[in-house]
């Protein structure tokens, strides 16, 4: 659970002059700061390459920035112990651009794993599974597993499984990417919802029309540099 | 509809090579226990044996019969408390003892062969070398007193050999399987570094996956022990029913007692599995990031 009187104030991300650089290649994100307020609702845009996914990485802690410091909900992450950075990830919902589903858990299974890892009981969370696997369109699809699910449906199985634990911050890799516009303007209303109960929402996007329709403020990354576009 | 699905698979290819080494490795280590255990009570039996008895060699005086020195000294031994049964053996027996040595005919008439008289002591209260001497003395009986110590300790020390042999060759197959269970689970991390990924990203911590792979081997290593401990005990079984109390030799006399400890084998084999599956996989865990 967050402890919110220490951090209720602080930014939900934080990154002071971060760049990253895999290896001895060039800068990928070059001196980036910005914050994201707790409850705030934003997109990011830029080309193929500008370093979209590598800078959610930096936010989920699966990667290390070369230069800078990261805070997530008021903590440096740098100075985060092994132990410490499982109870944070918790608290963060992620939508993989590959899903990364477990192909030997059924759909409910790979929905409910965010909600197992902390320790529920399965009774305890069977509605609320099968409810938001209602509502990303998979409610006949509870028992089938991942490699007899579409593109699509698997999209949707992995953005389920990113919100089922109500995360204090969603970030998401192109999560309507491989879906119908009905079906991307329906996760976008589940985003929404989920901002609207207090959420952070960081969703990197090529699609323009659902930036456009949600009329939120906008990140573009171009050359490992960081703009703001007002909603 | 289900949400008790093993979070990690739970067939795998290398499940089966790996249950057939480690029940190999525990019917070796049952055998061990059990080879340790008969010769702990083959040793005991002989020391036993050796403990309540004594042999006095008598060397009959120039006046004197053999057979009637053996007499005296077994009148005088018979005297001493205690002692049990005292047997003076004559020449014809003397001469049997001597046999496997010299052969039948290997004697000649006018050989003097020093008689012996053997004493059976008391097993709760025996009498001491030294009681059984000062007797002898007293009777005026040149004899000497062997009351096996010598034998004994060589018994003794040879058991312990052997059991210490036993258990250090079972600890050793303990450590290998030990060794087995830690490459298994390197190879599962290896295997399934993808799904620990999503574990660790969804929030799973170290101990709650190292917890994963040390149920799983517990659970197999513990499987592999119960085929290991039921092949040697049916093992042991036919050679206790051909061989009878002896079992293969005398040397190693199989008791149905001997075949109880190997209960214990799943419960020994599981937790070895655990504690090494645990330290490898954490030990491996926090290097991934």
């Amino acid at each position: 659970m967050p402890e919110p009187a220490l951090e209720v104030a602080r930014p939900s991300v934080r990154f002071d002059d971060v760049s990253l650089a895999y290896g001895e290649g060039p800068p990928v994100l070059s001196d980036l700061s910005f914050e994201l307020e707790p409850g705030s609702f934003h997109f990011l845009t830029g080309a193929s390459g500008a370093g979209k996914t590598t800078l959610l990485k930096l936010i989920h802690m699966s990667l290390a920035p070369s230069a800078g410091a990261i805070q997530l909900f008021g903590r440096d992450t740098a100075r985060l112990s092994r132990e410490e950075i499982p109870p944070l990830r918790r608290r963060i919902g992620m939508v993989f651009h590959d899903r990364r589903l477990l192909d030997h858990l059924n759909a409910f299974e790979n929905v409910a794993l965010p909600l197992r890892l902390a320790g529920r009981k399965v009774a305890s969370y069977r509605a609320d599974v099968m409810e938001l696997l209602g509502w990303v369109g998979l409610a006949e699809k509870v028992d089938a597993y991942p490699l007899a699910l579409s593109g699509g449906e698997q999209q949707r199985l992995a953005i389920a499984r990113a919100v089922v634990g109500q995360p204090e911050l969603l970030i998401a890799d192109e999560p309507t990417g491989d879906v119908d516009h009905e079906m991307a303007v329906r996760i976008l209303r589940l985003f929404v919802e989920l901002n609207r109960l207090g959420a952070t929402v960081l969703i990197a996007t090529h699609d323009r029309d659902l930036v456009a329709r949600s009329g939120k403020p906008v990140f573009n990354l171009a050359g490992g540099a960081l703009t703001r576009q007002a909603a | 509809m289900s949400d008790a699905s093993p979070l990690l698979p739970a067939e795998d290819a290398r499940d089966g090579a790996l249950v057939f080494v480690v029940s190999a490795l525990c019917f070796l280590a049952c055998l061990a226990v059990v080879a340790a255990l008969a010769a702990s009570r083959a040793a005991g039996g002989w020391s036993a044996e050796l403990r309540n008895s004594a042999t006095v060699i008598v060397r009959p005086g120039a006046e004197e019969s053999a057979d009637a020195a053996a007499a005296r000294a077994a009148e005088a031994l018979a005297a001493v408390r205690g002692v049990g049964e005292v047997d003076a053996l004559d020449r014809g027996k003397a001469e049997a003892l001597l046999e496997p040595w010299l052969g039948k005919n290997g004697l000649p008439d006018d050989l003097t062969i020093p008689r012996l008289v053997a004493v059976d002591l008391d097993p709760h209260h025996p009498a001491t070398a030294a009681e059984l001497d000062r007797a002898l003395k007293a009777a005026n009986v040149d004899a000497t007193v062997d009351d096996h110590t010598l034998w004994l300790k060589d018994i003794l020390r040879a058991g312990l050999m052997a059991q210490a042999a036993a258990i250090g060759v079972a600890a050793l197959i303990a450590a290998a399987a030990g060794a087995v269970i830690v490459f298994a689970t390197r190879a599962g991390l290896k295997a399934r570094e993808e799904l620990v990924g999503v574990l660790h990203l969804c929030g799973a911590e170290d101990r709650y996956i190292a917890a994963l792979f040390q149920a799983r081997f517990a659970r197999l290593a513990a499987s592999a022990g119960a085929i290991g401990a039921v092949s040697a005990a049916l093992g042991m079984a036919i050679v206790r029913l051909i061989g009878g109390g002896d079992g293969v030799t005398p040397a190693l006399p199989v008791a149905w007692s001997d075949l109880l400890p190997l209960v214990l084998c799943p419960l020994a084999a599981g937790l070895i599995a655990a504690v090494a599956a645990r330290a490898t996989a954490l030990s491996l865990l926090r290097r991934m990031t």
